[in-house]
């Protein structure tokens, strides 16, 4: 139909052909970029969550065979004091299954010395005095160290921060890249197609009308590369979450996202088709505005 | 309706192709503009089509100082002028009718109505057994009349046309002046640019003639509407 159809033949345009790839790519490196970054944000926000509200006592290997029934010792007094709501020693089992996944399970086999671990729950509002608690830990067991995990996931909370600014670095720059190639197509197009849009403007076009046929353009190949980058992100990460899964839970991140993080996933082709249209139409406007 | 005062013009840096330009033309009439290859007669056209600026001087068109006015209002005085280029300048992608009614199509006009026109048109200027033909499939004096459908299928108030009887023979070339002196006398106003002398001697219009950029002429006459051969 005459009416749905460009005045410009702008579908001949090779660069125009080779849009929808370029929206793939530019789409898939933004939409991982977001996936790795939501992922980190949620795994740091999980051992955030997880090791609030909890204290491990470590009872180094010697010092636990020089004071006989450590044990007995440091259990009674933990939960007498303020703040702890329980304390369980872990066998020397599941210390073993906490190491195996760094240390690997022949290594624990031999007659490796570990350290004894107790998990502490505690109050965090208010919470035990922590200094006092160690210093009174150390005084029943010499060498008893009080770890609240607040030093490591401080330096895990700094590197995924980190990670996340250059994510967003990243995305920042796709979408420079995405601006930068649609000025460049459009450029093209209108070199390419400068009788047939002067003679519009001769007709009596105005500069919206002849804007809109290169959007239109825009919108339709944007869309379809959207589909396809979007398709491969979720390959992708599917992917990955698999691999993630395979290798152990206790080492990498989980890289499943929740519903949010699928539906920010989804506006990423919206967000770089809008980012393709717009650049259209003021790239064509701005060289119309040197036509008489 | 189309008023040049002192109008100059140039194309870039270079001397001026047109200097000081006075004429006007008022609504109804017919001219020819005549002169010599590069005399100097699509740049005139060019002007009052809206399709270059002057380097100096004045152009008022249907009462408007288009030196001055916004970029909108040159648009939409753009659509009350048809133009016949000397190149045809037909959009290839696009069928003959959609060609045609591509002026309807920018002003936002119903198809229906445009299309209807459009084959009507066509079929006075003897295309219309190929509306739906591309075209690069057209000679170049079916492309000329095209063209011509082109420029007036919107009753434009001024029709200017450069060459319009260049590539087609004399009879087509006497049937086109009497379809250009038809929609003249409907009211639009006709300038038609040519060199060709005996055409302009078959029709008693007055003419404009250019020669070193300098134009002179009966100026603002209106139409007589007689062919005298």
């Amino acid at each position: 139909m005459f009416f749905g159809r460009c005045d410009l033949a702008l579908d001949a345009d090779p660069a125009r052909r080779l849009l929808p790839w370029l929206v793939a790519m530019i789409v898939y490196l933004a939409g991982l970029s977001l996936a790795g970054m939501m992922s980190l944000a949620s795994a740091v926000e999980r051992w955030d969550t997880g090791l609030k509200g909890t204290v491990t006592v470590q009872v180094p290997p010697g010092a636990f065979r020089a004071s006989g029934g450590a044990m007995e010792k440091l259990l009674p007094l933990l939960r007498k004091t303020q703040g702890v709501v329980a304390a369980r020693a872990l066998s020397k089992a599941e210390t073993a299954a906490l190491l195996e996944p760094w240390l690997g399970e022949e290594a624990l086999g031999a007659d490796l010395p570990l350290p004894r671990l107790i998990d502490v729950k505690v109050r965090t509002d208010p919470g035990p005095d922590l200094k006092a608690l160690a210093t009174a830990l150390s005084a029943v067991v010499p060498g008893t160290i009080v770890d609240d995990h607040r030093k490591s996931l401080d330096r895990l909370i700094t590197f995924a921060r980190s990670v996340e600014l250059v994510a967003i670095a990243i995305v920042i720059l796709v979408a420079l890249a995405a601006v930068a190639t649609m000025a460049f197509i459009t450029r093209t197009g209108l070199a390419i197609h400068r009788d047939g849009i002067e003679l519009l403007h001769l007709m009596g076009a105005f500069d919206g009308y002849v804007a809109r046929q290169f959007q239109g353009q825009a919108l339709g190949l944007g869309l379809k590369g959207g589909a396809i980058g979007t398709a491969l992100t979720v390959v992708t990460v599917a992917a990955l979450s698999h691999m993630a899964g395979a290798v152990g839970a206790g080492l990498l991140p989980r890289l499943d996202l929740g519903l949010t993080q699928w539906l920010v996933l989804a506006a990423v082709p919206l967000g770089v088709t809008a980012i393709a249209m717009i650049t259209t139409h003021v790239t064509v406007l701005r060289a119309l505005k040197r036509l008489p | 309706m189309v008023r040049f005062q002192n109008v100059g013009m140039r194309y870039g840096l270079g001397s001026e192709v047109l200097q000081d330009i006075n004429f006007e033309l008022r609504l109804g009439s017919f001219h020819f503009l005549s002169g010599a290859s590069g005399a100097g007669k699509s740049s005139l056209l060019k002007l009052i089509y809206l399709a270059h600026r002057p380097s100096h001087g004045l152009i008022t068109l249907f009462d408007c100082d288009v030196t001055i006015a916004p970029r909108r209002e040159l648009a939409l005085i753009r659509r009350r002028i048809g133009v016949v280029f000397q190149d045809f300048r037909l959009l290839d992608h696009l069928s003959v009718i959609e060609n045609v009614a591509l002026p309807g199509k920018i002003k936002g006009e119903n198809w229906d109505t445009i299309a209807g026109h459009a084959a009507e048109l066509l079929a006075w200027v003897g295309l219309g057994d190929c509306i739906d033909a591309s075209p690069l499939t057209l000679s170049g004096g079916q492309k000329q009349r095209v063209a011509i459908a082109r420029a007036v299928i919107s009753r434009p108030e001024i029709l200017l046309a450069d060459e319009p009887t260049g590539n087609v023979d004399d009879d087509i070339a006497v049937r086109l002046l009497h379809l250009f002196e038809e929609l003249n006398r409907l009211g639009t106003t006709v300038l038609i640019a040519t060199h060709n002398e005996n055409l302009m001697n078959r029709f008693d219009h007055p003419r404009l003639h250019l020669a070193g950029g300098e134009l002179s002429g009966p100026f603002g006459r209106p139409s007589q509407h007689t062919e005298t051969a």
